[in-house]
């Protein structure tokens, strides 16, 4: 007897379950959602102490590997810098963004003599491990983009000191 | 409609006001399907010079101490039979606010779009009406220009958006 109605209770007791059978929700995690499997309550898990992702050496080798220097690097060097620098950094480099006009510490201008003499390194590690108020910017700019940015800096200082009789083709385009 | 968050943020503010870069903090959103939330460390990049005292951050000084993270409350909600992808859309010329809405004008941040089926579907009926060139995609004051349609389909053709593929089922239901 027993076994003849362990089947229809244990499908009774399944069907039971699933209460939502539009599928509009499903049984499993989608990214950054709640999930009481976790101690922590979220399906996002820190990695272990010593764990390697996946594309962690790939990116590491980008750190090390320095790109061209082409118009295309530099195209991009100036997306990323107006996105993630330009804030505090100013859109010309001075230091004066608009984060520092509402009260934030004014970086050094990339124009003084200091950062003029600094080397392409020195600019690459201060993004990857921040630098007094600044905090890292390793987990948001990928390490080519770095590269991007630091080429796009020191076309910043040289436009703060171009002549224009160097450049007699963009003459036409000043105002 | 609002939903309420552990901090009211204010993309009208970070967006609108100061001018902050979409992706300054929804940093996945050119190569994932997620957008990405930024961790509390993007908000303390700015909050741990300004505002430091102001009651209203106490929750995200609180997370970064206690290293865990803001609750925040979904906005935009699919249900789970929809695939859907950023990285893509972004690609292809659509901007965020043509979805999102103006949210350089929320204070508080408000689904702007009805997200249903019929929706959807319009626009990848018709991509054409809303497709803008790639460097316009994040900038939340961009509106359609007289000639959008004209502009829509040689867009269309540049990005290779293809019509004949964007209603297949699979394309939104895998």
């Amino acid at each position: 007897m027993i076994e003849r109605l362990a089947i229809p209770i244990c499908a009774a007791l399944l069907l039971s379950a699933c209460d939502d059978v539009s599928m509009t929700q499903q049984n499993r995690y989608r990214t950054f959602t709640r999930a009481a499997l976790f101690d922590n309550g979220t399906e996002a898990q820190p990695l272990p102490d010593g764990v390697v992702a996946q594309g962690d050496l790939r990116r590491q080798s980008r750190s090390v590997q320095r790109p061209q220097v082409n118009a295309e690097l530099l195209k991009r060097g100036r997306e990323r810098y107006d996105i993630y620098c330009s804030p505090c950094h100013g859109l010309s480099g001075s230091g004066d963004g608009v984060v520092v006009q509402r009260g934030f510490p004014a970086p050094p201008s990339y124009h003084g003599s200091r950062l003029r003499a600094a080397s392409a390194q020195h600019f690459f590690d201060v993004i990857t491990n921040g630098h007094g108020v600044m905090f890292s910017y390793a987990a948001r700019v990928d390490p080519s983009d770095r590269w991007g940015i630091v080429a796009y800096i020191r076309a910043l200082q040289e436009s703060q000191r171009a002549n224009v009789a160097d450049t007699p083709e963009l003459r036409t385009r000043l105002p | 409609m609002t939903r309420n968050q552990p901090v009211p943020f204010s993309h009208e503010h970070h967006v609108g006001g100061l001018g902050l870069d979409c992706r300054y903090c929804h940093t996945s959103v050119e190569k994932a399907r997620f957008a990405g939330l930024p961790p509390t460390e993007t908000c303390m990049t700015c909050h741990s010079q300004l505002w430091t005292n102001a009651e209203m951050l106490a929750p995200v000084r609180a997370s970064l101490a206690r290293n865990t993270p803001i609750a925040w409350q979904r906005v935009n909600r699919l249900p789970d039979y929809v695939y859907f992808d950023h990285s893509i859309h972004v690609a292809k010329g659509v901007g965020c606010t043509t979805c999102h809405g103006p949210i350089d004008q929320m204070r508080l941040t408000r689904q702007a779009a009805p997200l249903t089926m019929q929706w959807c579907i319009d626009c990848h009926r018709s991509p054409q009406k809303a497709l803008r060139p790639r460097d316009a995609v994040f900038d939340p004051k961009w509106s359609p220009p007289q000639n959008q349609e004209a502009l829509g389909r040689k867009l269309m053709a540049e990005y290779h958006v293809r019509v004949d593929h964007l209603t297949d089922c699979s394309i939104c239901h895998r």
